[in-house]
């Protein structure tokens, strides 16, 4: 029984149009022009109960639309959307209930308090049985590392420190449903790791739907099952990673270690894409010569200190949809 | 001169965007002169013993107030207070520049330009609708002239005066708290200083502040004769000096106990 | 109801520690606006002296009446200033936050900032108030002291109502009006008088479109128990302070409106 239910969903701003000059300006005060923006075109999906999904794609495309449509925030235009039964816009007090929200950019922490009173104060706003709270409060500052933290007041953490307490504080109401929009954004290497260990840890312990927006990549690899890409307000591609790339193309990449660095790898059925001293890639299709064929021509031609294969990087890949759908 | 025409565009851009807010501080000045000169009204109504302004005089005194209530509204630098609270005054002081002069002349713009902005409209608006009277002749035009120039002076010294008071962190932010109200009564905003009861007028008298509102408003309307009125302008030059005195002296004191101090 | 009282008075406890970090700025504070307020009051005392009375009204009855609406004003600034701070929240995208939560976003907004340093005006309201009631040897019952109780009270509510007004504009326009200003501050500039002073049109205006004369004018002849000089009956003198929570619940409504506005038209 899918938990969120997403069908045609539509949406459309209004843009206010600043137009050049100075003459321009003095017309925009007194009637303004109006640009429509169509910022979802038909959206569909539906997600399962403990499902994590990467939600990708470029700026604008209507990700932070739909999790705010989702959240109960923004009112759609048209089309259908189910939350837990509810429709988030009609029941939003019933339906943030159920949600947790992580915004990357900006803290839900009260920024002069220390951070176990904006926890205190959130027990509060959402109603959690003290010893619920309790509990869960200090699974999460086990489970994050808060306890240095606790009293210290939200504008003098670090930002790795401020994430790993906003993910704390999304929690404390233990909500089945979690939308984390660019949690890793700004992470220095290792508070990212923490954030994607996290993650893991949440859905699989926890069981928890986790719908996750981002632009790193390395978060959808490390993460992420299922991805639903969009861009122009319309799904591209919605399926396991191993289907977009298969969707977008079924190349890989060959990357050999040469011994000679002057040496230079040709082959019929490979072109090369990358070459750093004695590194070289090349790209081919298995579906016109089969890899273990490919290792062997190459080896027996060439002097090789190393050799792998590997897919093209999922940045490629994504780029790559979008530049399909645009053309 | 493209550059400088962007800039130009640019600036009145944000004016724009800025009118807003400027008509309703207007507007909601033109209410409070409005609903005082209904107040005095009502009072003049309801005594018919001789005042020592009369009624149409008031009426001129509250408009005249309205027009230059960016004069005796004092909020302490914010710029100073932040380059305090982090400490970044330091490197105000080691400029090789004299410090009080560079804070009495940026005060002093602060005041002149918005001063001017409130002024003029209100004075065509009250002047034709509202009662407010011309000046009493050429000489008193001129006088008043002079006397305004010294409020704008005295205005900016006391400003910046509780501006270096803040360098004294609890005491400063006290003066600067309680401040700006004594200077707001006492220069004759509330009600006119006349109304006062007689045995008030000799400290009125003396202090500084009715230099900021009350004397030129006076001189304007003829109710400080032309020939008084020069004793009232040396009133005024006298306590800008002391000011001034006072600001630089405190200044240099309180940089001291700030290097001291380590900042 | 009780829930929201509860949280209320988290968020209260959680303004007022931050404030009281600093004791001896707070003291300031507050002293600085009692003085401002009570210097006032002290001019209206000088023109009294000097005129002898108000047209028909002596220095106790007015300060009966510039007590009721002092206090009303000073306590909806101290708990309704949340919504100062609104249209810079709709700017930055805060709003958003609030909406998240599983709770009224007006309780949110308005519980944000608590003014503990309003206590200035309030206390000096309270002084002369009480100073007016005595100079003026009210009958006290407890009836009449529950009709001040809630005169105030009804004030603050609408107070509150028209802050709330203010920044719902904000919803529509990005800032909020400055120009409401003229009803808040203005209004209790007027309002602190008797309002038969007034010319008939701007009696009217607050009587009836904003109505602060229900906050001190009308329940104060209830209480002193004076015939009223535009011959309302005693019963509206009693319901007076019905009209300030009705104001603030109309208001509220108004403020619904606008957060569907922005929920459909994003921000």
């Amino acid at each position: 029984m899918p938990q969120i239910i997403v069908e045609d969903l539509v949406k459309t701003f209004r843009v206010a149009e600043r137009r050049p000059g100075l003459w321009g300006a003095l017309r925009g005060v007194v009637r303004r022009r109006h640009r429509i923006v169509r910022a979802l075109d038909g959206v569909s999906f539906a997600l399962e109960p403990g499902e994590l999904v990467g939600y990708i794609g470029p700026n604008g495309a209507g990700k932070s639309t739909t999790v705010k449509i989702l959240a109960g925030i923004l009112v759609p235009d048209a089309g259908r959307c189910e939350v837990l039964g509810r429709v988030p816009w009609h029941k939003r007090l019933d339906n943030a209930r159920d949600v947790g929200v992580v915004f990357g950019q900006r803290t839900q922490l009260w920024w002069d308090l220390p951070v176990i009173e904006s926890f205190e104060l959130l027990r509060d706003i959402y109603r959690v049985e003290p010893a619920v709270y309790g509990r869960n409060r200090d699974e999460l500052v086990a489970l994050l590392d808060l306890e240095p933290l606790l009293d210290v007041p939200v504008r003098q953490l670090s930002l790795g420190q401020r994430m790993r307490c906003d993910l704390a504080a999304s929690l404390l109401h233990a909500p089945p449903l979690v939308y984390l929009d660019e949690p890793t954004i700004g992470l220095d290497a290792v508070s990212k790791l923490a954030v994607r260990d996290f993650v893991k840890r949440l859905k699989r312990e926890r069981g928890v739907t986790i719908i996750l927006t981002t632009h790193d990549m390395d978060d959808i690899e490390a993460l992420c099952q299922r991805i639903l890409v969009i861009d122009e307000g319309r799904i591209l591609s919605d399926g396991t990673l191993e289907q977009l790339r298969a969707r977008v193309t079924p190349e890989r990449w060959l990357t050999v270690d040469l011994v000679d660095s002057d040496a230079d790898v040709t082959d019929p059925d490979a072109t090369v894409i990358r070459r750093e001293g004695h590194r070289m890639t090349l790209r081919f299709d298995p579906q016109e010569v089969s890899v273990p064929e490919l290792i062997g021509r190459v080896s027996a031609n060439y002097a090789i200190r190393d050799l792998f294969v590997e897919n093209p990087p999922i940045e490629e890949i994504v780029a790559r949809i979008y530049g399909d759908r645009r053309t | 001169m493209r550059a400088y025409w962007a800039i130009f565009q640019a600036r009145f851009r944000v004016l724009l965007q800025y009118r807003a807010a400027a008509l309703a501080g207007f507007g909601t000045q033109v209410f409070f002169g409005f609903v005082r000169v209904m107040v005095f009204d009502a009072f003049y109504r309801s005594s018919s013993s001789v005042q020592p302004m009369t009624f149409p005089e008031v009426v001129t005194y509250v408009w005249l107030g309205q027009a230059m209530l960016l004069l005796v509204l004092f909020r302490p630098d914010v710029e100073v207070r932040t380059m305090i609270r982090t400490g970044t005054v330091a490197y105000e002081l080691v400029r090789p520049l004299d410090l009080y002069a560079l804070w009495f002349s940026r005060t002093l713009a602060a005041r002149t330009g918005p001063v001017l902005l409130r002024a003029v409209p209100m004075f065509i608006v009250a002047g034709l609708f509202l009662g407010l009277e011309a000046p009493a002749s050429w000489v008193c035009a001129f006088l008043w002239v002079a006397a305004t120039l010294a409020a704008v002076l005295l205005s900016a010294a006391v400003a910046t005066l509780l501006t270096v008071m803040l360098l004294w962190t609890v005491s400063g932010e006290g003066l600067a708290a309680l401040g700006p109200a004594m200077v707001f009564i006492f220069s004759g905003m509330i009600i006119p200083l006349p109304l006062w009861p007689e045995w008030a007028q000799p400290l009125l008298d003396f202090l500084p502040f009715r230099g900021m509102a009350d004397v030129p408003f006076r001189i304007y309307m003829g109710h400080i004769p032309p020939g008084e009125a020069v004793y009232a302008l040396l009133h005024q030059a006298v306590w800008i000096a002391v000011f001034i005195a006072a600001g630089r002296w405190l200044l240099a004191r309180g940089t001291r106990r700030l290097v001291v101090q380590g900042g | 109801m009780l829930d929201a009282l509860r949280l209320y008075t988290r968020y209260v406890g959680v303004s007022l520690r931050a404030q009281m970090q600093y004791p001896a700025s707070f003291v300031m504070l507050a002293t600085g606006q009692f003085l401002v307020t009570a210097i006032e009051f002290l001019g209206i005392w000088a023109l009294f002296t000097r005129f002898g009375s108000l047209c028909e009204w002596t220095l106790p009855e007015v300060a009966l009446f510039y007590g009721m609406v002092h206090v009303a004003f000073a306590l909806s600034e101290a708990v309704a200033r949340g919504f100062d701070v609104f249209p810079g929240m709709v700017r930055n995208g805060e709003f958003d936050r609030v909406l998240l939560r599983p709770r009224t976003t007006a309780l949110q907004i308005g519980a944000q900032h608590l003014h503990v340093t309003r206590i200035g005006r309030l206390s000096q309201g309270l002084a002369i108030l009480l100073y007016g009631a005595w100079a003026l040897g009210v009958p006290w019952s407890l009836a009449k002291a529950g009709l001040l109780v809630a005169s105030v009270l009804g004030g603050a509510c609408l107070f509150s109502g028209i802050f709330v007004l203010q920044a719902t504009a904000a919803f529509w326009t990005i800032e909020s009006l400055e120009i409401v200003n003229c009803l808040t501050y203005g209004g209790v500039e007027a309002a602190q008088y008797p309002v038969t002073i007034f010319r008939p049109w701007f009696r009217r205006l607050f009587t009836f479109l904003v109505p602060l004369a229900t906050i001190n004018y009308f329940p104060a002849h209830a209480i002193i128990g004076r015939p009223e000089p535009l011959g309302s009956p005693v019963l509206f003198q009693w319901l007076a302070p019905v009209v300030g929570v009705a104001f603030l619940a109309a208001t509220l409504q108004i403020w619904r409106v606008g957060v569907r506005h922005y929920r459909s038209t994003g921000n």
